[in-house]
Order: structure tokens, then sequence, then C-alpha cells
């Protein structure tokens, strides 16, 4: 290792040129091929040195990039775990709403029938009062539709005045007349409800069949299982009436 | 002369085929690369000593190769693997470093 020929030879460059040469000797052919191997040893592991980015680096730099990758995984983790609970949210939001209008609209239905803003249909009776000698007058209709809804009708319509809660009835010079309206005999009562339930309701013994036969008027009841009220009753706002305000939240 | 083409040809080989280490090889394939210039160093210095033989050029190249990755693969079965890699790397080293010491003073008479 220490060098130990002080006397440098003058023909360092020569010795070289000298050694260059090129010989056909086993042995050269021999540490061509081992110089051969050695490039080619050299140029892969400085191609895989490059290629490879994180077995050839230090401790403390893995460490680092293992903490940036642990925090962007914990951030990415983060953002769907929002993203999940926006979304859950939404789809929850969506049927929550379909569920909603569905019970506005079944409410409104409801309310439309019984305020008689809306056409309503199903079985019922037909009940149809001829009156010649105009007997009947508006107590017995009152009472009829008082019956009507005892039976259970739920909606009602008289010729073509649609029955609700503050339909009123009066006995005026021309007959009778319900809500202002005239209302002329043969009395057409449309109710839906049960057909057998309200036939009966009129048929009971001193119920108003017999009453009504009793005034010298006829009435016929047809049981249907498709009618329609049809009549309208014209909705009014109300003058003075106001509704309360909710003070809690009301839940749908 | 040939030698030296020789490793200009290897060179090329590896980086236009895009060789892959396979996994057993990659721990030695550094040390041996090391260990291969410190043979060539020492033979270049051997040429200009006067002293060059191609036989113990051969034979010393092999043999350093050899026992450089035997002593990582030692070290990695003793479990001090990189610990002595770092040696053998220091050692090579300064190995290399005497030989071209000695071969500038040959060529440079400095």
């Amino acid at each position: 290792m220490t060098q130990t020929n002080p006397p440098p030879t003058p023909s360092a460059w020569k010795r070289l040129r000298l050694a260059a040469r090129p010989r056909t000797t086993k042995a050269n052919a021999l540490a061509a091929l081992l110089a051969i191997l050695l490039g080619f040893a050299v140029a892969t592991q400085v191609r895989q040195n490059q290629s490879l980015g994180l077995e050839s680096l230090r401790q403390s730099d893995l460490v680092t990039i293992l903490d940036n990758a642990t925090l962007l995984s914990s951030r990415l983790d983060q953002n769907a775990r929002d993203l999940q609970a926006t979304r859950d949210q939404l789809v929850s939001g969506s049927t929550s709403g379909a569920a909603a209008v569905k019970a506005a609209q079944e409410r409104l239905d409801a309310l439309g029938i019984l305020a008689g803003t809306a056409r309503a249909h199903g079985p019922g009776i037909r009940m149809t009062i001829a009156d010649p000698r105009a007997k009947v007058t508006a107590p017995v209709l009152l009472d009829a539709i008082q019956e009507l809804r005892d039976a259970g009708a739920e909606a009602i319509q008289v010729n073509n005045v649609r029955i609700v809660a503050s339909s009123h009835f009066d006995q005026g010079a021309s007959g009778i007349e319900i809500d202002g309206r005239s209302v002329l005999p043969p009395y057409m009562l449309t109710a839906i409800g049960d057909p057998a339930t309200i036939d009966s309701a009129m048929e009971i013994p001193g119920g108003l069949a017999e009453n009504v036969r009793q005034l010298g008027a006829t009435i016929s009841i047809a049981q249907e299982q498709e009618l329609t009220v049809g009549a309208l009753h014209p909705l009014s706002q109300p003058r003075y009436a106001r509704p309360v305000p909710p003070s809690a939240p009301t839940t749908p | 002369m040939i030698p030296v083409l020789g490793l200009f040809v290897g060179l090329a080989a590896g980086l236009f085929l895009h060789p892959a280490v396979p996994l057993a090889l990659q721990p030695y394939l550094p040390i041996a690369v090391i260990a291969a210039l410190d043979a060539v160093f020492g033979g270049v210095r051997a040429v200009l000593d006067g002293i060059f033989d191609d036989k113990v050029f051969v034979v010393s190249f092999l043999s350093n190769v050899v026992v450089a990755a035997f002593i990582v693969f030692l070290g990695d079965q003793l479990g001090v693997g990189s610990q002595l890699s770092t040696g053998v790397v220091v050692v090579l080293g300064i190995r290399i470093f005497s030989n071209v010491a000695s071969i500038r003073r040959h060529v440079f008479r400095a």
C-alpha cells in the first residue's frame, strides 16, 4: 500500500502506452471480460440506485417521509369521513324531504276533502228525497246531514252544494237554502262512506227515512260502490280567525 | 486498451439494456463494484510500477469481488450487514485512494 519506489521511472506514460497496447493473450481477454462486467455492474447499480427511491435513504429521511405519508393519509381519511357524512346527510335529506312532501300531500288531500275544496270519490250512498208537497224543511234536511255524518259519511253533497263544517241551512221563502244557495226538490244527497252502515242508519226505525215518509215525502236510498262528490265549496279567507303561531318547533 | 474498451462496452450495455438487479444480489452489487474498482486501480498502479501481471490482476479482481460480497453476506447473516458494508467500503476506499496516490506520483511526479 505504501509507495516504496522513490525513483519514479521517467517513462510512466510510456509504460501505460505499452500496457495499453492490444495484445491477444488469454489474460488480456479475461481482463477485458472482467472490465465489461465491471462496467455493466456500475451502470446497473447506478441505474438501480436512481430508480429506487426509498431503499437508499437514511433512517431519518425515511421517518420524515413516513410521517408525511401518515399525516397525508390521516388528512385524506378525515376528508373521506367528512364527504361520507355529507353524502349520508344528502341521501337521508332527500328521502326525508320526499317523505315530508308525501305527508304534506296526504294532509292536503284530507283537509281538501274536509273543507270541500277537493273532489272526492269512493263507495257510498245516493239518497233521493222527492217532496211534491214541500213538507221537507231545512231542519229535516239538516237532520239528514247529521244522520249521514253520524253514520260516518266523509263527504256529502246535496244537489250541487257541498256540505262542509260551516254549511248553514235556511228556510227561505222559495224553499231551502244551503250556504245561501237555493236547493230545490227532489233533494239528491250523495254521501261517501261505508254504504251498508249509512243505509242501515237511514232506515233505522224512528230514523230519517221514517220521519221523511211520515211527512208525506218519498225517500230512496241506493248503495253504490263508486260515486263522486263533485261539488266544491268555495274557499273563503277567514276575516278574523288567525292561526296561533306554534311556540315550539312543530313536528312534521 | 482492450479492457478499457470493454469497460465502455459494459457501461453502454448496462445503460441501454436496463437490467434489473435480482433482489438477492442487491446488497452485494455495490460492494462488489467497489471491490472491482479497487482491483482495477491496483492493476493500473502495478502497470506503472512495472510489476503488472495479467494473472495476478484477474485473480485479485475476482477474489476482491467474491470476498467483499461474502463479507457483506456474512454481515447480513449476523445482523450487522449495514455496518460491515460501511466497513468494507471504508477499507476499499482507503486502498483506492492510496493506489490513486501512487498512480498520481508516477504520472505527474507529484
